[in-house]
């Protein structure tokens, strides 16, 4: 058997592509997060709470409604982007002339709040949520078993990401957002109504938290803390990025879920601290991140 | 000034004897700590449940009835040793809590441990599970109520080497609980022929084990191990599930599950999963009525092992302070705790052993298949019954100081 540094090769690709699976859930949620920083400036730290919500979203629809999967893969993100835009209407878009740091504390007591409601109603040991029959099964790799789900994971992210990315640098829509960040007063001067692009913004942002929701939802279990395991090691991913910077978000939550994969191969023990040295070193080279302008 | 001391001096014993003769015609008091995990990883096992259930043993004590005048109180240890030793030191130092219970998480449960010993109070541990409790770290004031690693592993561990799997792999939680239950997991596999071919370790808390449990399938053991607990737990079971670990002929063994666990995976994920439990809600009529108790209290849930353990352990607690009129010397009650045989609804008739090692039957579980199910709480059939000093340690084997020769 080939090896290398110890390793078999077949072990290595496997923890790769797996690497590259839970990096298409740090690329959604990082892209949600730089979109909402790059156009509104807020550190938005409910969205590890938006995501859990989306998970929540796709439980209830199964179980009060009766609505499979892929209802909900369209419909939680609805739900959620909808609960967005009320959060941004009524609460944060007081905080857009304040420093950043007001929006930081304000999603932070956000997410505490929407985790308590969920944690006094369900509990933390979670809830059951299958995979669909369509996505169950598996493909007999010739160095692993891919779950079909996992696989279906990577390509609805990548098309995800792929789709935000080029509305928002090819399309005039996409011009007016970016034009409503660089000035608002002048694009408002143009007739853009600019408050109204900001919440759809938010919206749009969150909505994307609420998919990678249903994503995780057949796989992780169905709980209230879920959200916040996953947003610290995503705000890592966005500073390392560079904040703003959407096409970096994407390549870069790719890039460390494939870091933490060889991470599990080489020394497991390391793999929920290697994401963070990596961001103290870039940190430490780049204070703009990766691929971040510096202001 | 000289004139008045004597003055003040009479004064002041005059105050004291009112207070004795206050005191003697009062109550004694007791104060009661309920320190568990209430937002973390842990709060469906410990949590209000635990809050509830020792209010529950309180209702059925009747301490007033008793001379005594019980108080309740509980927090959040967040699953952090510091924080839980600074809680405990908080309640005993300042607060004038006479007994600590719950308290799971092994690591914190260690730190709570020694805090209690320094203080001369009383800490009863119903939720954690390393057996070093009652081994190299057992001291006179604490008492290891539930379940322990090692009984875990004699449990599920001998019965799964018994059906013929006899080659494993672990994955294990980073911590001292994880790491204790690998260890005397490996002692039981060992001595009945087994092998471990390896094992790999999970931060905690980790909610992807995709990586680990591919390491697991590639190593080809014949049992995979989970040498973790609570959403830990959830989440391999369910990846593992997806990755068709069992349709490819490995056995699962998930040494420390609740029924919470269960109830949250739903029978069709963790069907055919053999534990180890000393308690379940649905053995007799007399857990079936706590349960019910419980459940008006919390939501329509049903009590786990470590629920039952906390009201349990408060009961024979205040059985041994009515016994003894007065709550201060920990090291004292406890010793009474150790003389008195255990008696209640929920485990029967115990004893609890010189090293704190509180003896009682452990059941090895199935989870039944989702058409034996008749509910959503309808998780366990019972295969069978191993007695108290088959599946917890030996004596002299712990390596407990108090335990002479």
């Amino acid at each position: 058997m080939t090896t290398i540094f110890g390793v078999p090769t077949q072990a290595l690709f496997g923890q790769l592509l797996l690497g590259l699976i839970n990096g298409s859930f740090y690329a959604i949620l990082s892209l949600g997060l730089a979109i909402i920083f790059g156009l509104l400036n807020i550190i938005n730290f409910a969205h590890g709470a938006l995501y859990m919500m989306g998970a929540f979203v796709a439980w209830m629809l199964l179980t009060y409604v009766g609505l499979g999967y892929w209802w909900a893969l369209g419909l939680a993100p609805l739900v959620v982007g909808v609960f967005g835009v009320v959060l941004e209407r009524v609460l944060i878009a007081r905080l857009y002339k304040l420093d950043h740091l007001y929006g930081l504390l304000l999603t932070f007591g956000i997410a505490l709040i929407i985790q308590g409601l969920f944690r006094n109603q369900y509990g933390v040991s979670g809830l059951p949520y299958a995979i669909p029959a369509e996505l169950s099964g598996g493909q007999r790799l010739p160095f692993m078993f891919l779950p079909n789900y996992r696989g279906w994971v990577v390509v609805a992210s990548l098309t995800v990401c792929l789709a935000t990315w080029l509305v928002i640098e090819k399309t005039k829509l996409g011009a007016y957002l970016r034009a409503a960040t660089e000035n608002p007063t002048l694009v408002q001067a143009f007739g853009v109504n600019v408050p109204l692009f900001l919440t759809l913004t938010y919206g749009f942002g969150v909505a994307l938290a609420g998919f990678a929701g249903v994503l995780a939802a057949p796989i992780y279990s169905v709980n209230p803390n879920m959200g916040a395991d996953i947003i610290i090691v995503v705000f890592a991913v966005v500073v390392i990025g560079g904040m703003g910077s959407i096409i970096g978000s994407v390549i870069t939550g790719f890039a460390l879920g494939l870091v933490e994969g060889l991470t599990k191969v080489f020394y497991p023990e390391a793999s929920a601290t290697v994401i963070f040295v990596i961001m103290v070193l870039v940190l430490l080279v780049k204070p703009a991140g990766l691929f971040g302008r510096t202001a | 000034m000289i004139g008045r001391f004597p003055l003040a001096k009479l004064a002041g014993a005059l105050l004291v004897s009112a207070a004795m003769i206050g005191g003697a015609a009062a109550q004694t008091a007791v104060k009661i700590g309920v320190l568990g995990d209430r937002s973390g990883a842990y709060s469906d096992i410990s949590g209000e449940g635990s809050v509830v259930a020792a209010r529950l043993a309180l209702e059925d004590f009747k301490p007033a009835d008793k001379g005594l005048k019980v108080e309740l109180i509980s927090a959040d240890h967040q699953n952090k040793p510091d924080v839980g030793a600074a809680l405990a030191r908080q309640w005993f130092d300042r607060d004038g809590v006479d007994m600590i219970t719950d308290v799971v998480t092994s690591s914190v449960a260690l730190a709570v441990n020694q805090v209690a010993k320094e203080k001369n109070k009383v800490f009863v541990d119903t939720g954690a599970g390393t057996a070093d409790l009652t081994g190299p770290q057992c001291t006179p004031n604490t008492i290891h109520w539930v379940y322990d690693t090692v009984a875990l592993a004699n449990g599920t561990g001998g019965a799964m080497v018994k059906r013929g799997g006899n080659t494993w792999y672990f994955i294990t939680a980073d911590y001292a609980f994880g790491q204790a239950l690998q260890r005397d997991t490996t002692n039981v596999i060992n001595k009945s022929g087994g092998k471990v071919i390896g094992a790999v370790k999970t931060p905690f808390p980790n909610s992807d084990f995709s990586s680990s449990l591919l390491q697991a399938q590639s190593s080809g053991a014949k049992v995979i191990g989970l040498a973790n607990a609570g959403t830990d737990t959830i989440n391999a079971v369910k990846q593992a599930g997806e990755f068709g670990i069992t349709e490819g002929g490995q056995a699962l063994a998930g040494l420390l599950i609740f029924v919470s666990d269960v109830h949250s995976l739903g029978t069709k994920v963790a069907q055919g999963l053999v534990l180890t439990e000393p308690f379940y809600w649905d053995l007799n009529d007399a857990t079936r009525a706590f349960s019910d108790r419980f459940s008006k209290q919390m939501n329509g849930k049903k009590p786990t092992a470590n629920h039952a353990g906390v009201y349990s352990a408060v009961l024979h607690y205040l059985k041994a302070v009515a016994e003894k009129k007065s709550a201060t010397d920990g090291a004292a009650i406890v010793a009474q705790m150790k003389a008195m045989p255990t008696d209640d609804p929920l485990f029967g008739k115990g004893t609890v052993r010189i090293d704190g090692r509180k003896m009682h039957d452990m059941y090895l579980f199935e989870v039944k298949k989702p058409a034996e199910s008749t509910g959503p709480w309808d998780l366990y059939k019972k295969l069978e019954t191993i007695p108290a000093n088959e599946v917890f340690r030996a004596l002299n084997e712990g390596g407990c100081p108090l335990v002479k020769g």
